[in-house]
């Protein structure tokens, strides 16, 4: 029988349990990793990364069977013949859309980190602050200055290129060189610097891709294929990167296929002291136990373990007490913007398939600023030529019409709008009484939706983009909005809050579950806030914070 | 409209993981419908769908659609990703093109001259109405996608670079130097 005994467990491998893996195992506990899907072996496993186009068969498109096996994923660009299997099998795994929800899932060793978008930017003060001033929801609990050191130590470790950039409400890390932008970007950036006198910045991504070895990876290779894994190891995922780092220690056991259905709760210590665990494939119930437990399992799904745990004293389950758990789902609203065309430059190209774009961090509600909403927005997006796939209705077929698609069309660019959702009591999740997973456990039902505030900042999100396109010179811009459903951005937040006091939140300044000391919930679940910046690296420097705490204090005999 | 959410929406994916073949996907409907149960294409219809690419993108200095094996490609593409309706204008489509050719010119499209069938197609385009007029538009889209992401039309026609190593994003470029493939 193997070891039932670890010093802590860490459930969900993605980039949360990934980090926790590392620092609690570097630090020399023995540790179980369980992950609920698949393994996934880094480079051996990434089967589809280095097919050439001809071999990807409907190169690119989706078949009829695709739409219809995936009624959730086929909402979005998500939706990709190559790598359909680091997806959450959708029949499997059901969800109840009480309100309009799209929830996209990673279920396999290494989770969304194989598939995340990279971009990582840290939060800054005025984010931590924002609810204590505004009076919304509850205050963080912690402060830049708390994070920015984990932020520094997870950004080297990790492989963050970017550029330094001196803005205070965006603040710098410790990056490696950054991307170049393309001739076009960088003349937009400096058009949009100077016509609103350095009050609004566009800057290359801060992304994790590494444009400079780091530990035994080779920098970015510039194929763009991250979502497919990378052989190169060029971006952060847990197989690239805190998986080897936690094996190397040889503190390690990693279980695949082990879904955790609840924490065994000892209310006279009041301490979890294990976890109950269905083995996927076989349904085999186990259990094990351990002094700590990291809940790393995705935003949802760690609130959702938490929900089925220690119901006999708390019906709503371990951190219910609050009133909170499974409260104030955020998200990031976008699927707005504007583009327009570039006239010129036609003696420029750019060389290489470079997975990052620019940035244009947030601008309103600063120094003073009132709008008729709180809080802000940044941009994603980039310029480049069209290419064989661009519209050319009037030219005749033949000849003429296969030497005009091998030549590179005009240049255009486009941005699209994220926005800061905020902290709502009643967008919930909460566990279904009727729908159940193919292992029996309860499903969960969705009720959020965006309010007021996110509805009056989408105008701006929308307006602020053409002009700014229109301010760089650029002509026939055009704003869209393709409307948005929560969870779109997949970038759920909340459900499990950080904050100061019991009553209000579920965790308190180090992650730790008020009402089970020896439970730590560092993913998304744990956001007080949303800010408007990709939230990854907030998780990675939280989860690192919290470990290197969970050790301390276990070694002083507090857990 | 379209047209530019498409190109905001490209400049998204570009950095997010998609691709713009498959934005475009995203674009036309979502929700799947029935296909046609025994849709199959004769070896006969896979050589008139093969000339019908060839007079779209034909042979130059470098290989043509047909050399991509573009009678196969469409055929996989309506089967996989075409819902019934589609599927039923693309046959009745290449149908009605035969017939119209071979009333035109005593001769089946097989048995002609690429040029011959190139003009055919730009005549019949530009007079096309309504469901007849479809045609054209599959046609061209899947020889386009299909030729442009071959190994023929990547590697001969385009610059296709498997592992480009680095960014340069200001490379010069002048006029006839040809689009890197994806």
């Amino acid at each position: 029988m193997a070891n039932q005994t670890y010093d802590a467990i860490v459930v969900g491998s993605g980039i949360s349990g990934g980090w926790a893996a590392k620092e609690l195992t570097e630090k020399g506990l023995k540790v179980l990793l369980l992950e609920r899907g698949q393994n996934v072996e880094h480079i051996k496993d990434y089967k589809t990364a280095t097919l050439a186009p001809w071999e990807i068969p409907h190169r690119g498109r989706r078949t009829v069977e695709m739409i219809e096996n995936h009624p959730n994923l086929k909402r979005d660009y998500v939706l990709n013949e190559l790598n359909l299997n680091w997806w959450a099998h959708e029949k499997e795994n059901p969800y109840v859309e009480n309100k309009p929800f799209t929830w996209f899932r990673g279920y396999q060793v290494g989770g969304r980190s194989l598939l995340w978008g990279r971009q990582s930017y840290r939060l800054a003060d005025i984010d931590f602050e924002a609810n204590l001033k505004e009076g919304i929801a509850v205050d963080w609990p912690i402060r830049y200055k708390d994070l920015a050191p984990w932020y520094s130590y997870v950004e080297r470790f990790a492989g963050i290129s970017g550029s330094k950039e001196n803005i205070p409400h965006l603040p710098d890390g410790e990056f490696q060189k950054p991307m170049d932008m393309n001739c076009v970007e960088k003349d937009v950036a400096a058009r949009i610097k100077k016509h609103y006198g350095g009050d609004r910045h566009m800057i290359i991504g801060r992304v994790a891709n590494i444009t400079e070895p780091l530990q035994n990876r080779v920098n970015c290779q510039y194929r763009n294929k991250c979502w497919l894994g990378c052989p190169f190891g060029g971006y952060f995922s847990t197989q690239s990167s805190t998986l080897p780092a936690a094996m190397a220690t040889g503190n390690l056991t990693l279980r695949p296929f082990s879904i955790v259905s609840r924490l065994i709760y000892d209310k006279d210590t009041k301490k979890a002291t294990g976890v109950e665990v269905i083995d996927a494939e076989t349904n085999e119930v186990l259990t094990y136990n351990a002094k700590i437990i990291f809940l790393c399992a995705s935003t949802f799904n760690s609130t959702a373990i938490l929900m089925r745990s220690a119901t006999d004293i708390w019906p709503e389950g371990l951190g219910s007490s609050s009133g909170e758990l499974g409260h104030n789902v955020m998200d990031h609203h976008f699927r707005l913007g504007a583009s327009g065309q570039v006239e010129g430059y036609d003696d420029k190209y750019y060389y290489g398939r470079r997975p990052n774009g620019i940035y244009i961090p947030r601008f309103r509600n600063l120094n003073g600023e009132k709008r008729d909403y709180l809080r802000g927005f940044g941009y994603q997006g980039g310029a480049s030529r069209s290419g064989w796939s661009r519209n050319v209705a009037e030219l005749a077929y033949g000849e003429d019409l296969k030497e005009a698609l091998s030549e590179p069309g005009p240049w255009s660019m486009g941005i699209t709008a994220f926005g800061e959702i905020l902290p709502d009591h009643d967008n919930t999740i909460k566990l279904s009484k009727t729908v159940t997973d193919k292992w029996g456990l309860a499903a969960l039902e969705m009720n959020a939706e965006i309010k007021q505030n996110e509805i009056n900042m989408r105008k701006d999100m929308m307006n602020d983009a053409a002009e700014m396109l229109e301010a760089a010179g650029l002509k026939n811009v055009n704003t869209y909005d393709s409307g948005y459903t929560f969870g779109q951005g997949i970038h759920e937040m909340g459900t499990a809050r950080m904050g100061r006091d019991p009553k209000t939140s579920v965790l308190n300044g180090n992650n730790q579950v008020w009402d089970a000391k020896n439970v730590f919930v560092t993913d998304g679940a744990c956001m007080t806030s949303s800010a408007a910046q990709n939230p990854s690296l907030t998780y990675m420097a939280l989860t690192a914070r919290a470990a290197s705490f969970a050790v301390e204090e276990l070694k002083k005999g507090n857990l | 409209m379209e047209i530019n959410r498409r190109e905001a929406l490209k400049s998204f994916l570009l950095i997010m993981g998609g691709t713009m073949v498959g934005a475009q996907a995203i674009l036309t409907g979502c929700s799947p419908k029935e296909q046609i149960a025994d849709l199959t294409f004769s070896p006969e219809t896979i050589s008139l769908l093969d000339e019908l690419g060839e007079a779209i993108i034909p042979t130059t200095s470098t290989p043509g659609a047909k050399a991509a094996g573009i009678g196969e490609f469409m055929r996989m593409m309506v089967t996989d990703t075409y819902e019934k309706e589609n599927q039923e204008v693309f046959i009745k489509g290449i149908q009605r093109l035969q017939e119209q050719f071979q009333s035109e010119h005593s001769k089946a499209i097989t048995a002609a001259e690429t040029k011959e069938i190139t003009a055919f197609l730009n005549a019949q385009r530009s007079s096309a109405e309504g469901d007849d007029a479809r045609i054209f538009g599959m046609l061209k889209d899947l020889t386009v996608l299909g030729y442009f992401t071959s190994e023929v039309g990547a590697t001969q026609q385009l610059r296709y670079v498997e592992v480009p190593g680095k960014y340069d994003g200001c490379l010069d470029y002048k006029k006839g130097d040809r689009v890197f493939a994806i």
